[in-house]
């Protein structure tokens, strides 16, 4: 038998890396936490990149809000075990400043409309209220305001974006929206489909941008702004957006697209690769198949296959796992459990409650409100109602009594609870 | 608009009496009030009888699904996968059943060879080891949407015609004879009168209502009966629980696909009706004893189908209530030129045709013989995509340059394009459930999430649907793959299901449009 490595030290173990655990780790990188993420493809590779913070309330009546601030307050007093609850505005303002001013920093820049909410389209023609908006889709903020004439552009072979659809969708609200496909630089001759994350890198080569310009000119007509699939550029977007923008003299924007979208990886990489320069390490994609807690209450975790195994040794972790999808929770046949820990799951009852006849019932799905359960200092709880296990934290979407979905508040959830969660490590585990 | 024979109801029975009637020269319209199968014909096992279900309750109805299976592997063998099927007894059950089995076979002329437990675990696998008893029998899939729209393309090419969406919504009757039919398309609204000669009530499960239009009581009962379809192929045969027929008791394979069922739940009214959790449970249960691996597996989806039987006799329970053939002439009633095809099976689908077909002649005083006994059934592009594994065969045969509208299925954008020529030839709706019904879009992992918006997308592209119809049909479409996916949704489902809510609530707010509120 081989000897056991010796085990991997630090203080933070983060298990998760999607938007949550991405967040956590920033905010324990900047208190000097030594930190560890384990995790397999994080969520935000499935991401929009629009940062939402909250933009529906109550779900039921399918209220928006333009005022995210107000619409908390009203969700605050209404579900007072609304994860939301547990934090002040400014705590919550703080960390969504925090993360946007990092990727700023990163070469990823954001706007937001003062401290309220724009509406945004989608690529299914609709639109949605969210907060913080990549730059490189603020102009369509402003074009789907004062609906300007505007020429959506689609691409021959890009699958899950159709320029038409949206101009469709749209055309009731906005008469002066009109939808064309042109064919992408370089892949006039590929037929079949082309994939966004090698479009964005595309673009980056030198004679792409002249080439889509003169392939969008004689579509212009009046057209004061121009929307795009978010495929402008991988590292340089906001850039290659600006420039756009000028040679064709209009308002270009992106429009987010469906996974894998490009924002998504945009953020993913900025994060990551921003995190990896302040330190943090990146166990990915990984799971931890076993945990233990040693004589010092220390956490001993194995990640990895069998005979690539490694142990983490952590003072404390953090559960940022996310939900179904991401496997943080599981469904089987009768029951809603969190296997990693074995936590105590808040959960609707049996299964003919988990969900509602129809798929868009405004009051949404019981089974999303599912999650574990937490105190202020979010802990998870045991049955007992006190925390289940020394120096664990959780945050993002895995906590219960949220349906982030309905209220569009994925984003804003994760990256408060993250900090909250690494604050309270910080206070009671350092 | 005038017409030999009128036949009400799109589904397995009129699109086949339909295609009986044009072979004889009768000119025929059929009137469905949504599409094609929209009834039982399209939520069942689509399981080719070889008989041997039936030998102990319904000794005539075997007979007749005997005959009538090796008769469609003859005309349609398009329409069908001779897979053999497996009848297997698991401890606990009636050993007396079992043993009977195979005589009552062969006093119904049903072929079945009987196997040892090892021999049949040999053939499939995944069978239980507590299996006691196994014959094999001549049971085959059958693909019934395929069956329908060849049927009915068939018909059309003979000169019937087809009303998409049409209800009939009154009968006009002169002289104990129905004069005129009068109908609205349930889209537009826009009304129809037909003066047939004859009228054909074929509409399954709602006979009584459209009888009852023309003054005329039929007592029916309604058997919901709920079945699940696995993510994957379980078994090469047909496997049936060897007892007296009960719930979840028969595994059908469908392709890449298998089809495990059924239920049969009593219900009064055919309104919302779903299949339930409940249902599903017990059917994983009944299932597994006979396949164990079935109680891990993933489900995609389950579905829910009513068995419409003739009232005649409450104290039987309501798989023994015989659904043979039968034929309500309605002249005892004083209506010459109506009759109601009550209750029928896919398996006899054809023959049930032919007996109306007959009498609809004799009415009609002509004498031209059936010819559906013998003559193939054609095989079109109609009910080309409705088949499993056609995506992934022919993408595989190197149609790999054509953009795919449905990756788990494999279908692309050039078979959609196909169908949608298809629909507008027969003056069908175009739309996403229209699409969803003649293709496996919608029917794979992903449960239309992808899909459903690419092909809204194409549909939109080429004109099909204009503005807000598109958003109105994708919204249609998703909830009618809901109504399956809802009671499985527990392993890997509920992880498709969050992606799609994701997507489609999280990303898209699609729940709040069309009711523009702010706060």
């Amino acid at each position: 038998m081989k000897p056991a490595s010796k085990p991997l030290e630090c203080e933070l173990a983060i298990i998760g890396c999607g938007l949550s655990g991405l967040s956590a780790a920033l905010f324990a990188a900047e208190r000097g936490i030594t930190t560890v993420v384990v995790g397999v493809t994080g969520g935000t590779i499935f991401a929009s990149g629009l940062l939402d913070l909250l933009g529906t309330h109550p779900i039921e009546k399918g209220n928006r809000w333009r005022d995210p601030w107000a619409a908390m307050k009203a969700l605050c007093v209404d579900q007072p075990s609304h994860p939301y609850a547990r934090l002040d505005r400014q705590a919550i303002s703080e960390s969504m400043e925090k993360v946007v001013s990092f990727l700023n920093s990163e070469g990823l820049p954001y706007l937001k409309a003062g401290n309220r909410n724009s509406e945004v389209m989608t690529p299914l023609g609709t639109t949605k209220y969210t907060y913080y908006v990549p730059q490189t889709m603020w102009h369509g903020v402003q074009a789907l305001q004062k609906k300007q004439p505007c020429l959506i552009v689609g691409f021959k072979g890009l699958a899950d974006f159709s320029a038409v659809q949206i101009a469709e969708t749209m055309a009731d609200r906005w008469p002066g929206i009109r939808g064309k496909d042109i064919v992408f630089p370089g892949s006039e001759k590929t037929a079949g489909l082309v994939s966004g994350d090698i479009m964005a890198r595309d673009m980056e080569f030198p004679g792409n941008l002249k080439k889509l310009v003169q392939q969008i000119h004689p579509h212009l007509e009046n057209a004061e702004a121009v929307g795009l699939p978010a495929i402008l550029g991988m590292n340089r977007s906001h850039e290659i957006v600006e420039e756009l923008s000028e040679k064709l003299n209009a308002l270009v924007f992106e429009i987010p697209t469906m996974p894998l979208s490009v924002p998504g990886l945009r953020l993913n990489e900025t994060l990551i690769s921003g995190l990896s320069a302040r330190d943090v390490k990146f166990f990915t994609p990984n799971r931890i198949t076993q945990w233990k807690k040693d004589a010092d209450e220390s956490f001993l975790l194995d990640v990895g296959p069998r005979d690539q195994k490694k142990t983490i040794r952590a003072k404390g972790v953090i559960l940022a796992g996310g939900r179904f999808w991401a496997r943080g929770l599981r469904a089987d046949q009768d029951t809603i459990r969190e296997p990693l820990f074995d936590l105590p799951v808040f959960q609707p009852g049996e299964r003919k409650n988990w969900h509602r006849k129809e798929f868009l019932d405004p009051k949404g799905h019981p089974a999303n409100s599912a999650g574990i359960e937490i105190d202020n200092l979010f802990r998870p709880l045991n049955e007992k109602g006190d925390p289940a296990l020394s120096h664990l934290f959780g945050c993002g979407s895995i906590l219960a009594h949220q349906d982030w979905m309905r209220s569009k508040c994925g984003s804003g959830l994760a990256i408060s609870t993250a900090r909250a969660a690494v604050e309270a490590f910080a206070s009671q585990a350092r | 608009m005038r017409t030999q024979a009128l036949i009400i109801g799109g589904g397995v029975t009129g699109t086949g009496l339909a295609r009986d009637l044009a072979l004889r020269g009768i000119q025929c319209i059929v009137a469905e009030e949504g599409d094609i199968n929209s009834g039982a014909s399209g939520r069942n096992h689509g399981l080719l009888h070889s008989g041997a279900r039936y030998v102990a309750t319904d000794p005539d109805a075997a007979r007749e699904c005997h005959e009538e299976n090796e008769i469609l592997n003859k005309i349609a063998p398009h329409c069908i996968e001779k897979t053999g099927g497996l009848f297997v007894a698991v401890e606990g059950d009636d050993e007396k059943y079992a043993a009977d089995f195979p005589d009552l076979c062969s006093k119904c002329g049903i072929p079945s060879k009987s196997l040892t437990p090892e021999q049949a675990r040999e053939l499939e696998p995944s069978l239980s080891s507590k299996v006691f008893a196994a014959y094999l029998v001549g049971d085959g899939s059958i693909d019934p949407f395929k069956l329908s729209l060849e049927n009915m393309a068939h018909a059309q090419k003979l000169g019937a015609s087809l009303l998409y969406h049409t209800k009939v919504t009154g009968f006009e009757k002169e002289n104990n004879r129905i004069k005129s039919v009068h109908l609205v398309h349930t889209g537009t609204g826009q009304g129809t009168v037909i003066e047939p000669e004859q009228v054909i009530n074929a509409t399954g499960a709602w006979v009584a209502q459209v009888a009852a239009m023309a003054g005329i009581k039929i007592e029916m009962l309604y058997s919901k009966g709920t079945l699940l379809v696995t993510g994957h192929r379980i078994s090469n045969r047909v496997i049936n629980r060897l007892r007296s027929p009960g719930d979840g008791d028969i595994l059908v394979p469908g392709g890449t696909v298998s089809l495990l069922g059924t239920t049969s739940v009593r219900v009064d009214s055919l309104e919302d009706l779903r299949p339930t959790v409940e249902e599903v449970d017990l059917i994983v249960d009944e299932g597994s004893r006979m396949i164990p691996t079935l109680r891990g597996i993933r489900y995609i989806r389950a579905y829910a189908g009513v068995r419409p039987l003739l009232k005649m006799d409450t104290k039987l329970d309501d798989r023994s209530v015989s659904r043979g053939f039968m034929l309500l002439d309605h002249k005892d009633s004083g209506l010459e030129n109506f009759v109601t095809v009550p209750s029928g099976k896919l398996s006899t689908y054809r023959f049930m045709a032919e007996k109306t077909a007959d009498r609809v002649c004799e009415k009609l005083g002509v004498s031209i013989p059936c010819l559906t006994r013998t003559e193939p059934l054609p095989s079109t592009p109609s009910g080309m995509w409705t088949e499993p594994a056609l995506g992934p065969k022919r993408w595989g045969k190197g149609n790999r340059e054509e953009p795919l509208l449905c990756e788990c299925e494999l279908i692309p954008k050039n078979a959609i394009e196909n169908l949608v020529e298809t629909i507008q030839e027969h003056h069908g709706t175009i739309d996403l459930n229209a699409i969803g019904l003649r293709s496996r879009v919608g029917k794979g992992a992903c449960q239309g999430t992808f899909c459903g918006k690419r092909v809204l997308s194409f549909l939109q592209e080429t004109g099909h649907l204009k503005g807000p119809e598109g958003l109105k049909s994708l919204g249609e479409f998703l909830e009618g793959r809901w109504k399956g996916e809802r009671p499985v949704l527990w392993h890997s489902q509920i992880m498709q299901a969050e992606l799609k809510e994701a997507l489609y609530c999280g990303s898209f707010d699609l729940e709040s449009q069309g009711k523009p509120r702010q706060s």
